[in-house]
């Protein structure tokens, strides 16, 4: 109960002051596509440079929370993840506010992020020590499987299509081989100059989700306004609260998968959200309603990706080892204050690490206060019209893949994968295996290679990468993935018959 | 607004098409380019790559395929001038004649061409021009002032 002793210095003036400045620029700049929590959390660095090390990390943790959870905004508002968090977000939020349910999504995607948020920062109070042992029991081979469970996962997502989902998966895994291999120096499917340092992750998500957007909405020329694409309706808050605690099953998938999910380095939080909602789809007697703006679906991906954030600097506390791209950019946060992390974090600066901690379970509850606001505010985003924002948007996503790395291959490549995203997505394919497999791909490559030279000093490859408790219980959520939702595809039609039968 | 039954069919066979074709460059490269240690992983993918191509295009062509709806000719009649004047914006205007004015330039055509509001009204021109400069300003207080970005400039900024 250590941390019980620090929490009267997140209330002093100034841990206060920037707390609230930090939850309410990052809920801004989570909902702004392109701005993602790890671009957000690296632009605020150089302000932290003049402020104490515990103030410097509870701007940066305020930030990575509330970035998170404002992501949700664009998510369900506009279909473009503000971050990679968000992405199984848009799934229903983006189909509730089609229906005009838009103020609901918003509410239930905040109170369920601060449910798994404080959940995920009592986790990393009390289990540190306990779960970070745990995490690293995990080898490369373990990572490799990981990876691409969270590939085949999210390629089954794809409710049209199994196979086109997992193919997804595929060229989003082929995609982030591009660029100059990283052991070797190699240079590998490079096609042109753009592609010379890879594909930015950022860049990509931003086109592969806001770019078809665009295109959708020209291709009902000039038709008016249709209001009911996102009419958000005034929606009473207490009735989400009810609505969130009527569905304990969604709400604590999403919170134990994220949490989970968390504590795994390197993994990260992007898939965090995708699983808890894939998972809470599986688990839920109406799966059907999943993709057709379910409740239940935004409950579990945003209570995931928040239940992830805490979870995720475990391994970054106590061994250095960042759980995600936006903990990295925290452990360079730490270090630029000459503060390791480790033994050395708990044991001489206690003051530092456990006000950061606690800042970020009062960040929770600012999340909850600041986000419902935002929500409050949303209905005018949907007033705007289609005109307006199809070209709003493409200038966004334009300025925001050039902002990432001030490159125009940023910009090129953005466009080149929008604009073949929207005609793949026309044919069966699926943006969100794609970015997945673009985003797990170096971690599988690097654990991949990694394994293949510990087995070459052993066994051999087979022997290292299939054998193995640890290794066998991972193919086995692999294959058992894939053919459930063979299984689910294929049983769907005779159900569907089965249903028109009962209902004429 | 979906294609019909045999145009979405000749549409299929033409996109999966297409991710053969890619899927079989990408494996042949995996497996003839060197040094081999840079492509071993590249060909552990590819060989699925190669496979779900494979199945997803005879799906295709035997018409087991039923996702995806296609697209219809009005909507690429309507789409077309939307998708030139993004594809001539990225890839020439934005370093030509600069970030800015290419942005400007761009929101205002797309903003003009899809507007349902009356063409021969001088309000509604007003009102394009406005709501233009305003979004302008707005990405330039945030990317330029509060972000610093440096934009590429062309012949104009």
């Amino acid at each position: 109960m250590e941390f019980l002793n620090y929490f009267g210095a997140v209330f002093e003036p100034t841990a206060m002051l920037l707390l609230v400045g930090g939850t309410i620029g990052g809920l801004i700049l989570g909902a702004t596509p392109g701005l993602s929590p790890t671009m957000a959390v690296a632009l605020l660095i150089p302000f932290t440079f003049r402020l104490e090390p515990a103030h410097g990390l509870i701007l940066l943790g305020a930030a990575y929370t509330s970035t998170v959870a404002g992501g949700a905004v664009s998510a369900i508002l506009l279909r473009i993840p503000g971050a990679p968090a968000n992405i199984a977000t848009v799934l229903d939020g983006y189909e509730m506010a089609k229906k005009g349910l838009g103020a609901q999504a918003l509410q239930l995607a905040f109170l369920s992020s601060a449910v798994g948020g404080v959940f995920g920062v009592l986790l990393l109070i009390f289990l540190t020590p306990i779960l970070a042992q745990w995490a690293l029991a995990f080898g490369p081979s373990h990572l490799f499987w990981m990876a691409i469970l969270g590939v085949t996962v999210i390629g089954t997502l794809d409710s049209k299509s199994v196979v086109k989902g997992l193919l997804s998966g595929c060229i989003g895994l082929w995609l982030s081989m591009i660029g100059y291999d990283d052991i070797q120096g190699t240079e590998r499917f490079i096609f042109a100059d753009a592609l010379t340092g890879g594909i930015n992750v950022i860049a990509a998500l931003i086109g592969l989700f806001a770019i078809p957007q665009v295109i959708d909405m020209l291709t009902k020329g000039r038709e008016p306004a249709d209001v009911g694409i996102l009419k958000v309706v005034p929606h009473s808050l207490m009735a989400s609260v009810r609505e969130i605690c009527s569905r304990p099953r969604a709400l604590a998938i999403g919170v134990v998968t994220g949490s989970i999910i968390g504590l795994i380095p390197g993994v990260g939080g992007q898939i965090a959200g995708l699983v808890g909602y894939d998972q809470a789809r599986k688990f839920s007697p109406e799966r059907e309603k999943f993709g057709t703006g379910h409740p239940e679906g935004v409950i579990a991906a945003e209570a995931a990706n928040n239940a992830m954030v805490g979870p995720s600097l475990v391994p970054l506390l106590t061994l250095s080892i960042p759980g995600s791209p936006t903990a990295a950019v925290l452990l360079g946060g730490l270090i630029i204050h000459g503060i390791f992390p480790g033994s050395d974090l708990f044991e001489n600066h206690p003051d530092v690490a456990w006000t950061f901690i606690n800042s970020m379970l009062i960040g929770q509850i600012l999340m909850v206060i600041f986000g419902l606001y935002t929500a409050g505010l949303a209905a005018k985003v949907s007033r705007v019209p289609k005109s307006i924002m199809a070209s709003a948007v493409l200038v966004l996503a334009v300025f925001g893949s050039y902002s990432v790395q001030q490159s125009m291959g940023d910009v090129y490549v953005m466009a080149a994968l929008g604009v073949a995203m929207y005609f793949l997505e026309k044919y069966g394919f699926s943006a969100a295996p794609l970015v997945l497999g673009l985003i797990l791909g170096p971690i599988a490559e690097s654990n991949y290679i990694q394994g293949s030279l510990i087995a070459g000093a052993g066994d051999g490859r087979a022997v290292y990468f299939l054998t193995g408790g640890l290794n066998f219980f991972l193919i086995s959520l692999v294959v058992a993935s894939v053919a459930y939702s063979v299984w689910v595809s294929r049983s769907r039609p005779s159900s569907e018959d089965s249903a028109r039968e009962t209902t004429t | 607004m979906s294609a019909s039954p045999a145009t979405s069919t000749v549409q299929h066979i033409v996109m999966t098409g297409i991710v053969l074709v890619v899927a079989i460059i990408v494996t042949w490269l995996s497996y003839t380019q060197t040094p081999v240690e840079a492509f071993l992983f590249p060909q552990l993918i590819s060989v699925f790559f190669l496979g779900l191509a494979l199945w997803t295009f005879a799906s295709a062509v035997l018409r087991l395929s039923r996702a995806g709806e296609g697209i219809e000719f009005a909507a690429i009649k309507n789409l077309a001038p939307g998708l030139a004047i993004l594809l001539v914006y990225v890839f020439w205007m934005a370093k030509a004649m600069g970030f800015y004015a290419a942005s400007t330039l761009a929101f205002f055509l797309i903003f003009t061409i899809y507007d349902p509001s009356s063409h021969g009204a001088p309000r509604s021109w007003l009102k394009r021009l406005l709501v233009t400069a305003g979004f302008m300003a707005v990405i330039y207080a945030l990317f330029t002032l509060v972000l610093k970005v440096q934009t590429p400039r062309g012949w104009l900024i």
